[in-house]
């Protein structure tokens, strides 16, 4: 999933001060997962906005609405009915889904009130790590399953480097050396010859070094 | 703002604190009739949007009422509202509200005094921050009304 983290709400209130109505709206899938913008999240930030502009003597009207998916035009069609008594809109989604509304309602600003951080898998309840780069030339086939773009520091593809030590990387001591847990992952698979395979360098281009990237299915194009 | 008398809002774990404020009731001890008991099956229903909801419709102060450690009747309940109060005093921290103004408490079943001493105390603590900031700015409002 996509994982992200609400912004400092004095940055959020910085954004909708100038502002009378407000939309705020969640989004159904990742940030509900990762408990950043979800059904709950958006009636958190919405009851401590009021709290805000109340303390200031201020009423402003916030208008709390979670679509299924706010990456997805169809569902963001749903706002067209509220837009028109909305100011501004306070998106509570990833970047995609601020961005597919600032595209679809170009007359109204929008403003993003969570950081979109990684692509990640719950660890435990709570804990989010990161597991892929969206390199976009998956290499998990011969890595064992573990990822050396998105969890080796230097993103190395035939390590592990001198910085290694006790399976824990030089960066900080809780984070795990990529290539010792390939290592010893290819070992109990019976796999090591593989890792003795030397990788050649990496094409990046499909990894988003050849510009914004774009999937065309002309099987499911309407 | 001597007169003031503050609205509280108590969430009690229905198998502790609850049970603790009947107890107090019974042992004829009496507590502040600022605190308002809202009774909850356990203090791990009670959600950081509850009490932002408490507050912003005008509650001085809220606390939570749950279990001793380790004596949830549900497990950990008692230990999840711990974080969400610590949740919600870093967001009032962040609007420059006083965190004081939200807690959390635990006791057991047969501990009415504790309850009793602790709503004293919570209401008093309460009472010495003064209303709350938007009961203030309409305090402040109505005076300059009248001014």
């Amino acid at each position: 999933m996509i994982t992200a983290e609400q912004k400092p709400l004095s940055e959020i209130i910085e954004y909708i001060s100038p502002y009378d109505r407000i939309l705020l709206v969640g989004c159904n899938e990742c940030v509900t997962v990762c408990a950043a913008g979800g059904r709950k999240e958006v009636g958190l930030l919405a009851s401590a906005l009021t709290l805000h502009f109340l303390k200031q003597g201020r009423t402003i009207d916030i208008k709390e609405i979670t679509l299924e998916r706010q990456c997805d035009p169809e569902y963001v069609e749903e706002l067209v009915s509220e837009i028109d008594r909305a100011d501004a809109i306070l998106s509570m989604a990833c970047g995609c889904g601020v961005q597919t509304i600032a595209e679809r309602y170009k007359e109204k600003p929008v403003f993003p009130a969570v950081n979109t951080k990684f692509m990640g898998a719950s660890e435990s309840q709570g804990i989010w790590v990161e597991r892929c780069r969206g390199c976009g030339d998956c290499l998990l086939g011969i890595t064992g399953g573990i990822c050396p773009v998105a969890r080796c520091s230097k993103q190395l593809l035939n390590g592990p480097c001198g910085g290694t030590s006790n399976g824990k990387c030089e960066i900080d001591p809780d984070v795990e050396c990529a290539w010792c847990l390939i290592w010893e992952r290819l070992k109990a698979l019976g796999m090591e010859k593989r890792y003795e395979e030397i990788m050649e360098a990496k094409d990046f281009r499909p990894a988003g070094g050849g510009g914004p990237r774009k999937i065309i299915r002309e099987d499911l194009s309407l | 703002m001597e007169n003031f008398e503050p609205e509280i809002v108590a969430f009690c774990c229905h198998y502790c604190a609850y049970t603790a404020a009947d107890m107090a009731g019974s042992k004829r001890i009496s507590y502040p009739p600022n605190v308002k008991i809202i009774r909850v099956p356990c203090t791990g229903k009670v959600d950081a949007i509850h009490i932002m909801k408490a507050l912003e419709k005008g509650a001085d102060g809220v606390y939570v009422a749950g279990c001793l450690e380790g004596d949830c009747h549900f497990k950990n309940g008692n230990t999840r509202a711990g974080y969400r109060v610590e949740h919600v005093q870093k967001y009032l921290e962040e609007l420059g509200w006083e965190t004081e103004r939200v807690a959390m408490m635990n006791m057991s079943a047969g501990m009415g005094e504790f309850f009793a001493r602790t709503a004293l105390e919570f209401t008093q603590k309460i009472k010495q921050l003064g209303p709350s900031p938007i009961k203030r700015i309409n305090i402040d409002k109505s005076q300059k009304a009248v001014g």
